[in-house]
């Protein structure tokens, strides 16, 4: 055993010296470096061309010490193509919406002058540069004996002292994850940047020591810095600068938009493959399974099964060959965290899957991944390739004597592969349709043999887990889920991105707080989770906390993380059809409550939202919902009358006016509205009889127009085309 | 022969890639990934193309064309010059993706799995392509094009055709 350990350390510390070497010769310390982001959504905001903008800079400046990077997405989609520039002794900024005259000014003005652009910076403008940033903790279980609040107390010092803008900046975070068990509701926490220290307080006495000795004295308090190294403290010093932008608590993702995702120096420079290395040389599978489950886990695909639990499952199969299978068949209409793990940060979840591997026992991994997705395929092989480069899958593993084998099978658009049984099927190379389950996948999968299957998102937590402790982990989320949760925030939100938070974080958070509310100072409405297989979270339920069973008693589903907002321009019958004709067209047909269910229920809301509904309609349409939820085979059918059932709950008004009244209340019905011409406001610009594409609108220049009902085919054209706001939709 | 009419169907390099999945241990579990060279290759896949995969992989004939036509990203009649995907995914749904098929249907006189008569364009509505932050988008080939509008949609549709047009010259 002894003699496995130690070569599994010699195997590694070479690989690690390989990549230190590497990274040494790319340039001096003194470089400035300009990061650019390099992802399926950042190429096409326009990355690419800032890219090569940026190269033609450094070559015309002649200068050798500025490297330019490539990195991956940090998610903050509406804001790309996102630029950072590290120059040495500065804090880092990062610059949004960049363009190629954008380029020339930080090229020129920050990066050879010295002189930041802070009108242009990522969720600016800003107003000074500042010596160091405050983040507290302001997490749900966060605490400390003071009667004043952290946040209120750690303000009113800086204000006391006269500490100005220049000097500092002080922000909130949801959850550094740094209490243990015994420290929860005593303490709270800062983490100071650019230093990177994390310190525990007691007291508003700690907070003036910090302040003093700190950020006026410039010494870092050492008996304040949070003990030991396994709370987190480590994963602080690497991530400090980037995990808490933006009020999230990035784990999963903590290299996104950090790393180069196609360098595997840089990933060793990130703690890479270290965690592997240490499962390996303690040689014993059991240990993994302990940690994980430890760390309280949950299958982040949107089934919130213990991966712990899996695992112990897999490890305690059949002997012989066991398959474990990396799901990236990523459909779920609005979900896209897995994409951008795979793009930006393809070594981690190969990692985390090396290691499921080798504790659950199987020799052959798979990562089934959509064929819509090419830019992640590309990355996922390149990432695979260099691992077997670099003696990290194959034959010995670090000469730990374990072999594992990784490859790729390519999903091909059926959105029923994201089903187990189904994705089975599919690497089987049959149609994927899905089977009775049990027996379960873990006892009999891919060629009848024992299969594990995560998500992508959980294996991109293993790492972190091992690397930083599953107590560490356990900690930042709630009782019985731990860690966070990636979401895709989509729809009519301010700010649209990838956002990641503790799990128990509150829909308001992320929603108000991180996504800056609906877009265009609308009135928001309803929350989408889960994708098709969700539901709805009515605008005054936003206080819901976020975690799989309260989702679920809330009438919705965690799924993978799809977030959409809807805003009051949206009609939900129109939205609960959206869903109904995706789970229609993707139900694979075999079993017959989904397959004719889904296509009735789809009959009956194009019934309704064409004006024809009844109120017998409403009821036939939840009986349906029902009875295919009860009857289906798989997770598809069971879970595609939800949007259905959840709009009825919380939106049963809006069937009534439809079905009724005859009224779209959100007027987005076609079927359901017309268009007429406010006398007051028509100035007989002509401009909408002009585009009428059925000639339908009447009127001479400079006199009222008048749209003729009867030959109105309600295509909407004269209500875009007018400038004067006087058509109406009604 | 009909093994030798088989690799002139699909041509020396899938019939080798073929070959290599056969020693795998379950050469079957490969048939997606053989479909999906066919059809970066051909464009689609035809009737004498599943037949050739069927004999060369030894699979059913019957099963191929089941895997064939039960996925939806594989063709099975001949695509445009330039494959047009809008997506229908509930970001862009909610964004107005509909008001942009449409526009694309009425553009193009086609309708969601045709081809336009020039043979220029092929039009699909797919699922979710993952860049929800910028909807609502399309993927023309492998090009994203973002926050797309009716308006655009012309406009963008010429942009092609000049591009055909100089690769013609």
């Amino acid at each position: 055993m002894k003699t496995v350990a130690s070569q599994v350390s010699k195997q590694f510390n070479a690989l690690s010296e390989r990549a230190q070497k590497h990274l040494k010769s790319l340039g001096h310390p003194q470089s400035v470096v300009i990061q650019v982001g390099s992802a399926t959504c950042e190429n096409a905001a326009g990355s690419r061309e800032v890219r090569s903008e940026f190269q033609k800079h450094i070559a015309a400046s002649g200068r050798d010490d500025i490297i330019l990077r490539q990195t991956g997405c940090t998610g903050r989609c509406s804001r790309e193509p996102i630029v950072s520039v590290f120059k040495p002794g500065q804090v880092p900024i990062k610059y949004e919406l960049v363009n190629r005259e954008l380029v020339h000014e930080i090229f020129t003005q920050h990066v050879l002058a010295g002189e930041p652009l802070l009108d242009k910076v990522l969720d600016g403008p800003m107003t000074h540069m500042y010596r160091y940033e405050l983040l507290y903790c302001a997490s749900e279980r966060c605490g400390w004996n003071e009667t004043k609040s952290c946040g209120d107390a750690l303000r009113e010092k800086i204000a006391a002292k006269g500490l100005g803008k220049e000097t500092l900046r002080v922000d909130q975070a949801s959850c550094f994850g740094a209490c243990g068990v015994e420290q929860i509701g005593k303490c709270s926490h800062i983490l100071v940047r650019p230093d990177k220290v994390l310190y525990r307080i007691r007291s508003e006495a700690d907070i003036d020591t910090i302040i003093d000795e700190h950020i006026l004295g410039g010494q870092i308090v050492d008996k304040l810095v949070v003990p030991g190294k396994t709370v987190g403290r480590k994963f602080m010093e690497l991530y400090g600068d980037v995990s808490f932008f933006n009020r999230q608590s990035r784990v999963a993702m903590r290299h996104n938009g950090v790393i180069d995702p196609t360098s595997m120096e840089e990933y060793f420079r990130y703690r890479g493959f270290h965690a592997l290395a240490t499962v390996l040389e303690k040689g014993d599978p059991n240990w993994v399974i302990e940690q994980i489950t430890e760390a309280k886990l949950r299958g982040r695909g949107g089934g919130g099964f213990s991966t712990g639990a899996k695992w112990t499952m897999g490890a305690n199969s059949a002997k012989g060959v066991r398959y474990l299978v990396c799901n990236a068949d990523e459909g779920d209409p609005g979900a896209f965290m897995d994409r951008s793990m795979l793009e930006s940060d393809p070594l981690n979840v190969v990692e985390g899957m090396i290691i499921g591997a080798y504790a659950i026992g199987a020799t052959q991994g798979y990562v089934y991944i959509r064929a819509e997705y090419p830019l992640a395929i590309e990355r996922i092989k390149h990432a695979i390739q260099l691992c077997r480069e670099w003696g990290l899958l194959g034959k010995d593993i670090l000469g730990s004597g374990f072999d594992f084998e990784l490859d790729i099978r390519l999903g091909a658009g059926a959105f029923v592969c994201g089903e187990e049984t189904a994705l089975i099927h599919s690497i089987e190379g049959e149609r994927g349709q899905p089977r009775f389950r049990p027996p379960y996948p873990t006892e009999s999968g891919i060629w009848g043999r024992p299969t594990v299957i995560n998500n992508v998102e959980t294996f991109a937590n293993i790492t972190a887990i091992l690397n930083y402790g599953a107590d560490w982990f356990g900690q930042i989320g709630t009782e019985v889920s731990g860690g966070t949760k990636v979401f895709a925030l989509a729809g009519k939100v301010l700010h649209t991105g990838l956002v990641e938070v503790p799990m128990g974080t509150t829909l308001h958070d992320v929603v108000m707080e991180i996504g800056g509310g609906a877009a265009g100072k609308k009135k928001l409405k309803a929350i989408q989770t889960g994708g098709s297989a969700g539901g709805f979270i009515p605008a005054k339920w936003l206080d819901t906390k976020i975690d799989f069973d309260t989702l679920n008693k809330a009438g919705s589903i965690m799924g993978s993380g799809g977030m959409i907002v809807l805003d009051e321009d949206d009609c939900m019958v129109d939205i609960a059809k959206f869903f109904l004709v995706f789970s229609q067209e993707e139900s694979c047909g075999k079993c017959t409550p989904c397959r004719e269910g889904t296509t009735r229920m789809l009959e009956i809301l194009n019934k309704i939202t064409e004006g024809r509904g009844t109120e017998e309609d409403i009821e036939r349409l939840e009986r349906l919902a029902k009875l295919a939820q009860k009857a289906s085979l798989c997770g598809l059918g069971k879970t595609a009358p939800n949007p259905v059932l959840s709009t009825l709950e919380h939106f049963r008004e809006e069937f009534i006016a439809h079905v009724i009244e005859k009224r779209c209340p959100a007027k987005k019905c076609t079927a359901l509205i017309h268009y007429v011409i406010d006398e007051e406001k028509c100035i007989g610009c002509t401009a909408c009889a002009r585009n009428c594409p059925v000639n339908c609108i009447a009127g001479q220049r400079k006199q009222l127009h008048v749209i003729d009902q009867e030959h109105c085919i309600k295509c909407g054209r004269c209500f875009e085309v007018c400038r004067f706001e006087a058509v109406i939709k009604e | 022969m009909v093994e030798a009419d088989s690799r002139a169907v699909l041509g020396e390099d899938i019939a080798e890639f073929i070959d290599e999945c056969r020693k795998d241990e379950h050469p079957r579990g490969l048939l997606i990934a053989v479909l999906h060279k066919v059809q970066a290759k051909f464009g689609f896949l035809d009737g004498p193309h599943l037949d050739a995969v069927a004999q060369l992989l030894r699979v059913p004939a019957a099963d191929v064309s089941g895997v064939a036509s039960f996925y939806h990203y594989f063709r099975l009649k001949p695509r445009g010059k330039y494959m047009i995907h809008i997506c229908m995914g509930t970001a862009c749904f909610v964004k107005g993706a509909d008001l942009v098929a449409a526009k694309l249907k009425d553009e193009l006189g086609i309708t969601f799995g045709e081809t336009s008569p020039d043979g220029m364009f092929s039009l699909e509505g797919t699922r979710c392509i993952g860049t929800c932050g910028l909807a609502p988008v399309m993927m023309i080939d492998e090009n994203v094009h973002a926050e797309v509008t009716p308006d655009k949609i012309p406009v963008i549709l010429e942009e092609y055709l000049q591009k055909a047009r100089a690769e013609k010259e």
